[in-house]
């Protein structure tokens, strides 16, 4: 099967982590690298035959015609201005950006061929790919009425877009509890924290549900977090579902792949590997293999 | 020796303070309290969930009271000390943020570790752009070394903080390394510095005082000393050692120990909470009484039905030494025909 071309925009860490790993798929190509200066980002690719660009995306889309799928990792502000002109072209983007101007996707709760026909999806943030599936896991189940999530991340892990928008990052996870978790409410807390070596990500999950079977709360737990380690195999259930009253307690752990990105930066490696899964999928169905996804 | 500078006075009883009561002051206890503390000349007053804006959760503890309730509560009696609030970024948000400005929020602490302060860039810029007085606050101050601290409290100025503070959010220090991180921040920053104490090593008050000496001029304290873990410096004990150390501050001694008897402990009554205040054991080291004139005070303040802080006070003005107790109704006894 021919592979896919995919482009990257941002060669910042995120965009290292995933040239790594798409160099690994035997569905994708990595075609361009796109940035606005010249950085670590641009020279690895381009020691790799990757064609780049330091004019940001007004230097790529007239040389695009080949690429079916780009990966946005920029800041919120500048995927406004991105993807909108990638829609334009018809380039289907995975925006890795808090923008959020495509539904929000996360691959073990709402990946979808409808998914797939859009224009572009986003990737909601670390603790949305982390912590969702759990409450919709549990939501099927159990019913939650409130979810709450309290994810600490490791300082080195949180990098100068993280930190510049926490509130978009908290805001953003709470909606995807309620949007694809089906939590009714939702609240979500984030502490950065500087220990060294640094700390893995840790996500502690609160539901508060109006079915309280725990063993059939156990099962969907343990179902979901198998379908998660099939595209991140860093991710660990450290404590299985406790109950207190109505509210249940779930506590995870993700490593990274240490791709680029170190293992500590598990919140990192979750997104772009979820970001890759969905590329992979799309390339799959495009490649017409008459599999759904 | 040099003028020093005024003091000015944070008091958390209704935010730190929350902490003890589980969250649970209402609207209405806000209110009284911070009527009470403006009284007392307190000049910023924080209120709300012990974790900040929005800090109700399972993981902090829910609020019995919505926050912006009891914001309004306050907002509805202060006039001369400002309302005050904290966020957390990470836990609390700019919208957040707005909603308390809205309800009458006049100054935000925004807090962070001490080594993340740049997670606050947003919130503080923010909190400038409404017009609120705004506060960086640099908790667990004890984890790191002074040059670090001193790159994160210049972050929270350059981002427009009023004021830096070294937060000892773990009552982890001792009155030599507060005076060092002070007077680093001084030497480093053009805003004032602040500090904030917990006494679990007993040492609040004297981290305080260190900090005053190194430079801070802002100065946290609660009443009764109500606050996480062995709770803050007490709002009392500070105005009375800044008094006798003839520091300038707004403070009102008696009012304040007054707010704390006749308002705070019916509260915490109320609440299931049975605490005492130091107020009566203070005004013997304030008056510079010989201690086990404690209890003879009390007895005679009882059966001349007068103030036994007026007694203590006297009994300090006239000099009384060790042994001396049968002066205690010769004042009291005056004091009451007065």
């Amino acid at each position: 099967m021919e592979k896919i071309k995919v482009a990257i925009i941002g060669p910042g860490n995120i965009g290292l982590d995933l040239l790594y790993k798409i160099e690994r798929s035997p569905y994708l190509e990595l075609a361009y690298m796109i940035g606005i200066q010249d950085s670590l980002g641009i020279e690895t690719a381009k020691g790799k035959g990757v064609k780049t660009t330091t004019e940001g995306i007004d230097g790529f889309l007239p040389e695009s015609d080949d690429v079916s799928i780009v990966f946005d990792c920029t800041s919120a502000k500048a995927h406004l201005y991105n993807g909108p002109k990638l829609k334009e072209k018809g380039i289907f983007t995975i925006d890795l950006t808090p923008a959020a101007i495509g539904p929000m996707l996360i691959p073990a709760v709402n990946l979808t061929d409808q998914m797939l026909e859009l224009d572009n999806v986003n990737m909601v943030t670390c603790a949305g790919q982390a912590t969702t599936p759990i409450v919709a896991a549990i939501n099927a189940v159990a019913d939650v009425s409130y979810a709450e999530v309290v994810s600490s991340i490791s300082s080195k892990s949180a990098g100068p877009g993280t930190r510049a928008n926490i509130d978009e990052f908290t805001v953003t996870t709470q909606k995807a509890l309620k949007e694809v978790g089906g939590a009714d409410e939702s609240k979500v807390i984030i502490v950065l924290n500087p220990a060294e070596p640094p700390i893995y990500m840790r996500n502690t999950i609160y539901t508060r549900v109006k079915h309280t079977d725990l063993e059939i709360i156990k099962k969907a737990v343990e179902e979901m977090v198998l379908k998660i380690k099939a595209y991140v195999p860093g991710y660990k259930l450290m404590l299985e579902p406790i109950i207190q009253d109505d509210v249940v307690t779930t506590i995870i752990q993700v490593a990274g792949l240490g791709d680029y990105l170190p293992v500590y930066s598990g919140n990192l490696d979750i997104i772009t590997s979820a970001a890759v899964n969905i590329a992979e999928k799309y390339a799959q169905r495009r490649a017409g293999d008459g599999k759904d996804v | 020796m040099a003028k020093m500078s005024k003091i000015i006075l944070t008091d958390t009883t209704l935010r730190d303070g929350n902490h003890t009561v589980s969250h649970q002051f209402s609207p209405d206890d806000v209110a009284k309290v911070a009527l009470g503390l403006q009284g007392a000349g307190i000049d910023l007053i924080e209120i709300g969930h012990g974790d900040g804006l929005t800090g109700s959760s399972i993981n902090y503890g829910f609020s019995k009271y919505d926050d912006f309730s009891t914001i309004k509560a306050a907002a509805e009696v202060l006039t001369t000390s400002k309302l005050t609030v904290l966020l957390l970024p990470g836990i609390g948000t700019v919208k957040a943020l707005e909603q308390a400005h809205k309800y009458g929020a006049k100054a935000v602490r925004v807090a962070t570790h001490v080594t993340e302060a740049d997670v606050s860039a947003q919130h503080i810029k923010a909190a400038k752009e409404m017009g609120l007085f705004t506060v960086g606050f640099l908790m667990m101050s004890h984890m790191t070394d002074v040059d670090r601290l001193v790159e994160e409290a210049l972050k929270m100025e350059s981002y427009g903080a009023d004021v830096v503070y070294v937060t000892d959010s773990a009552g982890a220090m001792v009155p030599s390394q507060v005076a060092e991180k002070v007077a680093a921040l001084k030497n480093n920053l053009k805003v004032p510095i602040g500090h904030h104490a917990h006494n679990n090593l007993g040492c609040a008050i004297a981290n305080n005082l260190a900090a005053i000496d190194a430079g801070a001029t802002y100065v946290d304290s609660s009443l009764m000393g109500l606050g996480a873990g062995a709770g803050n410096t007490s709002t009392e004990t500070l105005i009375a050692v800044l008094n006798k150390m003839k520091h300038d501050h707004r403070g009102d001694l008696y009012k304040a120990m007054d707010v704390s008897k006749d308002i705070l402990v019916p509260i915490l009554e109320s609440k299931g909470l049975h605490l005492s205040t130091n107020h009566d054991s203070m005004m013997l080291g304030y008056a510079g009484v010989y201690s086990s004139f404690l209890l003879h005070s009390r007895r005679a303040s009882e059966r001349f039905d007068v103030d036994v802080r007026d007694i203590l006070l006297e009994l300090g003005k006239r000099k009384v030494v060790g042994g001396q107790e049968d002066w205690i109704i010769d004042i009291a006894h005056g004091l009451s025909t007065r």
